[in-house]
């Protein structure tokens, strides 16, 4: 992060922890501050971590959520007249939304508000799908990985059956059952069938940390295992999990864009920004911004989310710490 | 090797019950497995194979012997980081391999240990701090006084208590060594066992290192398992030394015994190989060359396992295993044809 010493406001974020030359005073940070403060530098994370709040508060603010009101006037559900081929008004006429800002489709449904829509949904589906995958990836490579022996054959082999199963159709069928439920219980039931590759890497961390002699020090000091686990250990392996969990919440969107275009994940009226891309694939060529806007959204959202990751993984690493200003 | 005859005298057997730490004939395998799907037990790599040690409270008990001889898997499984294959680990007149966890806990209070990599023993996710309040906080003790107590310690190994929510990295490798030793004292401990502790250091931080456990013993009036490969470093520190050769103590005595009267062999080779800051002496040191490598802990030689790279070897050493005891020598070793032999070398050549 020596990059943070160019540019103009260089003295802004001088805090008051400098170190006083008369009496070595230190301010002790906890650790969570200093992972806080680090996060905080790290220009990419607060990018995506910015386009991410802005593309919530859009999605939420804008036509409401369940029995909130939004801002924005028209419906997803309601057709209309469509005026100008749907075009997007956006910007046409200065700095202004105009009418139906992302355009109309071809029935006349305000684009706007299907994609707003579609985004809700969408990152609901994939954080859920992000919280599940990392915990029961987590919980079982650190178990397999920790224990080793039988618990790791099991769990393992089940492991590996899993992953033998092409996820799509693991996931269709899944999603054939639950999908109906609603939307959070399609997300958990994504997240029980895209665990597997966490839990492999979780597995491999952890059989190599179990070796470490630090690991054997707090043997040797008679520390537990749950505590070695969660004490020495996990924290060692942050950075893997974290950029998984952000790579499987990207993966997520995909995966629940694959099954909306299956016709298995979210069911019409109601949208996603994959069943909308979906939908409209074929209007690529005549009404294009059809295609565009979801696909913006997709890829800023993807984007985001891995940039954060990032950042927390730089952030949880001490080593990063190099800079002393 | 001793099941059969408790007869001669051996190195130990006349005190049992005395000691702070007694270590009878320990055996460590770890199984070989084989590639196939079953992974069955092909062989065993038999590190450690009737090793026994006596620890008195507040000596120095030096380990020596060349690398993967089996030195730091005794240090461990005296601490049953690994569980025995056989033999009996005792301390304070408690038997440690069947010691219930509870009691096991208690015991790690008195019986720490310093590791040989300062890199690798401390969690790089941890302040100095933490890692030193950890064995406070295992132990139910941090609540009172923890964070003082923390500051004592990191004062004690020489280190500024105002670093302490550095982290590891942070730290030289001479100064992470301080903060383990501090770890292992932190619950007070009677004895350390001290896995080559400064073998990973440079010569200029070794000997600041040396001279804070000493200071440590006088004060504390700790116990030492001191491993090393160092001959000078050992007779530095130690008071009795034991020699180790292929998972078996060969020979074993007072310090100055071993180092002015090495009567085994492969403690005569060894000496010799330790090279003299004295270049006049160094001009005229002879050196015993012994040929070969160091067989296989998985197969081990028959009889003397020295035997294969000796140049005093006949039949008997392949056939009958030498028993530790005293030839004759004024203290036990494990050699058929152990001799007395004076003055290898200069005592006073060998300055750590």
């Amino acid at each position: 992060m020596s990059t943070n010493t160019e540019g103009p406001p260089v003295t802004r974020d001088h805090e008051p922890t400098q170190v006083a030359d008369d009496g070595m005073e230190v301010i002790a940070r906890t650790q969570g501050q200093m992972v806080l403060r680090r996060f905080l530098r790290h220009r990419a994370a607060m990018l995506g971590l910015g386009t991410l709040l802005f593309i919530v508060v859009l999605a939420y603010t804008s036509i409401g959520y369940g029995p909130f009101g939004g801002w924005w006037d028209k419906s997803f559900l309601r057709t209309g007249t469509v005026l100008d081929g749907g075009r997007p008004t956006l910007f046409t006429e200065g700095f202004a939304l105009g009418e139906h800002p992302f355009g109309q489709d071809n029935v006349g449904k305000d684009y706007f508000a299907l994609v707003m829509r579609g985004t809700q949904q969408s990152l609901v589906v994939a954080f859920i799908i992000g919280i599940v995958t990392t915990l029961l990836g987590t919980l079982i490579g650190a178990a397999a990985g920790f224990f080793r022996g039988r618990t790791e054959a099991v769990l393992m082999r089940i492991t590996d059956a899993m992953i033998s199963v092409p996820t799509l159709i693991f996931a269709a069928i899944v999603a054939a059952v639950f999908g109906r439920t609603g939307i959070v219980f399609l997300g958990i039931a994504l997240g029980v069938v895209t665990w597997t590759g966490l839990a492999r890497l979780v597995r491999g961390e952890f059989m190599a940390l179990r070796e470490k002699e630090f690991v054997e020090a707090a043997r040797a000091i008679g520390t537990s295992n749950w505590r070695i686990i969660t004490k020495h250990i996990l924290p060692n392996t942050v950075g893997v999990i974290i950029v998984t969990a952000t790579l499987a919440i990207a993966a997520g969107i995909l995966l629940e864009t694959a099954l909306s275009f299956l016709g298995l994940g979210i069911q019409p009226p109601d949208v996603s920004l994959g069943s909308l891309i979906t939908e409209y694939q074929t209007a690529m060529v005549s009404r294009p911004w059809l295609f565009w806007w979801p696909g913006i959204f997709i890829v800023a959202i993807a984007l985001s989310v891995n940039f954060i990751g990032d950042g927390l993984r730089d952030a949880f690493d001490p080593r990063q710490n190099r800079v002393r200003d | 090797m001793t099941q059969t005859s408790p007869a001669p005298v051996s190195a130990h057997d006349e005190h049992v019950g005395e000691h702070l730490l007694e270590v009878r004939d320990l055996v460590m395998h770890f199984p070989i497995r084989g590639s196939g799907f079953l992974r069955r037990v092909v062989g065993q790599v038999q590190a450690v194979s009737g090793v026994s040690l006596d620890l008195d409270a507040g000596e120095t008990l030096g380990v020596v012997g060349e690398s993967g001889c089996g030195k730091s898997t005794t240090g461990r499984a005296i601490l049953q980081l690994h569980t025995p294959t056989a033999g009996s680990v005792r301390w304070e007149g408690k038997e440690l391999t069947e010691l219930p966890k509870q009691e096991m806990q208690a015991v790690r209070r008195d019986l720490q240990i310093v590791f040989q990599d300062p890199y690798a023993s401390l969690n790089p996710k941890m302040p100095v701090n933490d890692i030193i309040a950890e064995p406070l906080k295992v132990h139910g003790r941090y609540k009172d006084g923890g964070p003082a107590r923390v500051k004592e310690l990191l004062q004690l190994v020489g280190l500024n208590p105002e670093h302490g929510n550095r982290y590891p990295h942070e730290f030289s490798g001479g100064q992470r060594q301080r903060i383990g030793i501090a770890r292992a004292l932190a619950l007070q401990p009677k004895a350390l066992i001290l896995d080559e502790p400064v073998s990973a250091l440079d010569v200029s931080v070794q000997a600041g290192i040396i001279n804070l456990l000493e200071d440590l013993q006088d004060e504390f009036g700790l116990a030492y398992v001191f491993i090393a490969h160092d001959l000078s470093v050992v007779r530095h520190i130690s008071d009795r030394v034991a020699v180790m050769y292929l998972g078996k103590v060969v020979e074993t005595g007072e310090r100055d015994e071993i180092y002015r009267r090495p009567s085994h062999p492969y403690t005569q080779a060894l000496l010799s190989a330790a090279p003299s800051a004295n270049p006049e002496i160094e001009a005229k040191r002879e050196r015993i060359i012994l040929e070969g490598d160091v067989p296989s802990p998985a197969d081990p030689p028959s009889g003397c396992r020295f035997r294969t790279r000796c140049w005093k070897a006949e039949e008997i050493c392949a056939t009958e295993e030498p028993e530790l005891v005293d030839r004759g020598q004024g203290h036990p070793v494990a050699c058929h044809f152990a001799e007395e032999l004076l003055e290898v070398i200069n005592p006073d050549d060998v300055t750590p």
